[in-house]
């Protein structure tokens, strides 16, 4: 147990040293960064925030995490959001109670998913090529499902999980804590993530040594599916509305960026959700910092530009073999997981 | 005799003016971009009602958004004879060809919301609105409303490098030009979108002492201000009262807010940019009086007392 322990803190040590980096530059220009205060029922602070608008993409991580470990991609994450904001407001508007509204839109996100493995696993489309049917077609669908406007909505339910608080954290924060906690729970605590793993590592040796492949596949974007479809409640919720051209726009990329600023590699194999979430709180965390510092908006995109490549570049093998030549002896037992 | 003669050409004009039997025969082609934003589904809605009121028998053709479509429609409507063509063009480049063919058969094309790069003899004018005014406008309702009060002003961008979010800073900053109470303490980019506009809003109030070092938010359109007011009232705020919003567009949803004294005003991007266009037409084929190259929409200024409600109910079917 200690030794897992262990292999989690050195797993995660990147992330984290990433993170605090970041957060101290941040401080850095904006002062008051740390500062607390408990307002409207909740905490209120800058670090809360971090957390609270990084919960769409930290959503979409878990999912995204579990699909690229088997050495898939979903790119169809962020159109899926917005059809699964659309059907949520659309039921809300229709005065269907709270929890009707929400099955449908989990169940959308769902289906979209299944449809997702259905073309990878059965079909055996590549899965970037299957899942950009989606991406491309997914919004038209949100706005048929919108009819073109941004459909809003009173229901005071719904509006609580983009904007109520729970135990004095928002929502969101909550949702995707609890989410990630339980998914990796999941397939850490049984053999699930491992099959996965398997699948990503050598998919043909995996299904000829029976595990059943397509199975794992589909459940993996069904996963994937409803973070989708959580995300995009929480997305619609927040500005009481579903805006099918915007909600969840270019989210799929943000969200294989915080798998690979976790450190999950693309081609598949070993995942941490951990990590990915780390890495979701990071990117959310220069956004945040830019909007902070008060730059001109013209540079928003190339500091964040450097701050990743910096950190990829700081995670990539070769400057870990070099900086492992260096400090040799703290690399016994560098359990990668 | 002179006398009869004109009595008689007065009658004939009048007679061309009040029969719609006149407009009846008359045809035009219009190619749309597509359903890219509610504004332009409300666009859409205004130029089939203005058509039907004056009696012209419209041709829609809908782009969706590649210009090879428009170009296809605008040849269609060239074979079919079409008394006129309205098209708003999705870019601004590559026109030529197709303008010159229908410049060889006699067909006015009027260009609708957006303008081109070709040389303004092939097509007969554009009707616009002026970006940089609507700024000024917004910009000049604050002036006035602070009345030589200190007041420190937060603006929320549209998408970086597009020309309404250039055009619309610009018009603004001109308005406060030598304005030395008001200025403008932070600006930042929402992407016209609600999300953006509260996620930039959340930390401008974090960033200005919780909201209270900031007397007034300009965003450049009126969903960014929508998401804003949401994060205003988030922090424990007034929106309206403590911090004054101001934005440009007036689609539906901001009546709703200045109704319940959350935004305080809003200059309108008209829909309707067909009946000036259909003006400057029938303008034309009454006595041949060609229109100017542009002619400027009106950039109208709505504020709480223009009864909002009212407003908000006659935009609420025009599809934004």
């Amino acid at each position: 147990m200690i030794r897992t322990v262990q292999q989690l803190a050195l797993r995660l040590l990147p992330q984290v040293i990433a993170l605090a980096i970041v957060l101290a530059m941040i401080a850095a220009v904006f002062p008051g960064f740390f500062s607390f205060s408990f307002q409207n029922g909740r905490l209120y602070g800058s670090i809360i925030d971090i957390l609270n608008r990084g919960a769409p993409v930290a959503l979409l991580a878990i999912g995204m995490t579990v699909v690229i470990a088997t050495k898939g991609i979903d790119l169809s994450v962020g159109a899926v959001m917005a059809i699964c904001g659309a059907v949520a407001a659309a039921s809300a508007t229709h005065g269907n109670p709270l929890v009707v509204t929400l099955a449908l839109a989990l169940a959308t996100g769902i289906v979209c998913g299944i449809w997702n493995g259905f073309l990878v696993a059965v079909l055996d489309i590549q899965p970037i090529i299957a899942t950009l049917v989606l991406m491309v077609a997914g919004r038209g669908i949100a706005q048929l499902v919108t009819e073109g406007a941004i459909l809003t909505f009173n229901d005071e339910g719904l509006i609580f999980i983009g904007g109520g608080a729970f135990g004095g954290l928002p929502m969101p924060v909550v949702i995707w804590i609890v989410f990630g906690i339980a998914i990796t729970a999941l397939v850490r605590r049984t053999a699930l993530g491992m099959l996965i793993e398997a699948i990503g590592i050598n998919r043909r040796a995996s299904t000829l040594s029976g595990i059943q492949t397509p199975v794992l596949l589909i459940a993996a974007y069904t996963l994937s599916g409803l973070c989708a479809a959580i995300a995009g409640v929480i997305a619609a919720a927040d500005i009481r509305g579903a805006d099918a051209n915007n909600a969840g726009l270019w989210l799929e990329l943000d969200a294989i960026l915080a798998v690979v600023v976790g450190g999950t590699s693309l081609l598949g194999g070993r995942f941490s959700i951990a990590a990915s979430l780390l890495g979701a709180m990071i990117i959310q965390a220069i956004n945040t910092g830019i909007l902070l510092s008060g730059f001109p908006p013209e540079f928003n995109l190339i500091i964040k530009a450097v701050i990743i490549v910096v950190i990829l570049v700081v995670q990539s093998p070769k400057i870990r073999t070099i900086s492992s030549f260096f400090a040799r002896p703290a690399r016994q037992n560098g359990g990668e997981r | 005799m002179k006398f009869v003669n004109a009595l008689a050409s007065a009658t004939v004009l009048a007679a061309c003016f009040l029969s719609p039997v006149n407009a009846a025969d008359l045809t035009v082609g219009f190619s749309q971009i597509g359903s890219e934003s509610g504004w332009r589904a409300a666009e859409t809605t205004l130029t089939k009602q203005q058509a039907e009121k004056r009696g012209i028998d419209l041709k829609f053709a809908d782009a969706q958004q590649k210009q090879e479509n428009q170009i296809k429609a605008l040849r269609s409507f060239i074979a079919q004879g079409v008394d006129a063509i309205l098209v708003a063009p999705v870019v601004a480049t590559g026109w030529d060809e197709v303008l010159q063919e229908a410049k060889d058969a006699e067909i006015p094309v009027i260009l609708l919301d957006r303008t081109v790069d070709s040389k303004d003899d092939l097509y007969m004018t554009a009707v616009t609105s002026d970006l940089v005014h609507e700024g000024n406008v917004a910009g000049k309702w604050l002036v006035d409303t602070v009345a030589g009060k200190p007041c420190n002003v937060v603006e929320l961008q549209g998408t970086t490098g597009s020309s309404p979010a250039i055009d619309r800073k610009k018009g603004f900053e001109e308005a406060l030009a030598g304005k030395d109470n008001l200025k403008i303490i932070r600006s930042q980019t929402g992407d016209f979108t609600r999300t953006k506009g509260k996620e930039v809003m959340e930390s401008f109030l974090k960033a200005e002492d919780g909201g209270k070092n900031i007397c007034a938010l300009y965003a450049h359109n009126d969903d960014m201000a929508v998401g804003a007011i949401q994060a205003i009232k988030e922090a424990g705020l007034k929106p309206g009262t403590d911090i004054l919003v101001v934005s440009i567009d007036a689609v539906p949803d901001i009546f709703q807010a200045m109704a319940a004294g959350e935004a305080n005003a809003t200059v309108e991007l008209t829909p309707n940019m067909a009946g000036p266009a259909f003006d400057a037409l029938e303008a034309f084929r009454k006595d041949g009086t060609l229109p100017k190259k542009w002619i400027q929409t009106e950039s109208k200024l709505y504020t709480q007392a223009d009864d909002p409600k009212k407003v908000y109910e006659e935009k609420k079917g025009l599809g934004y």
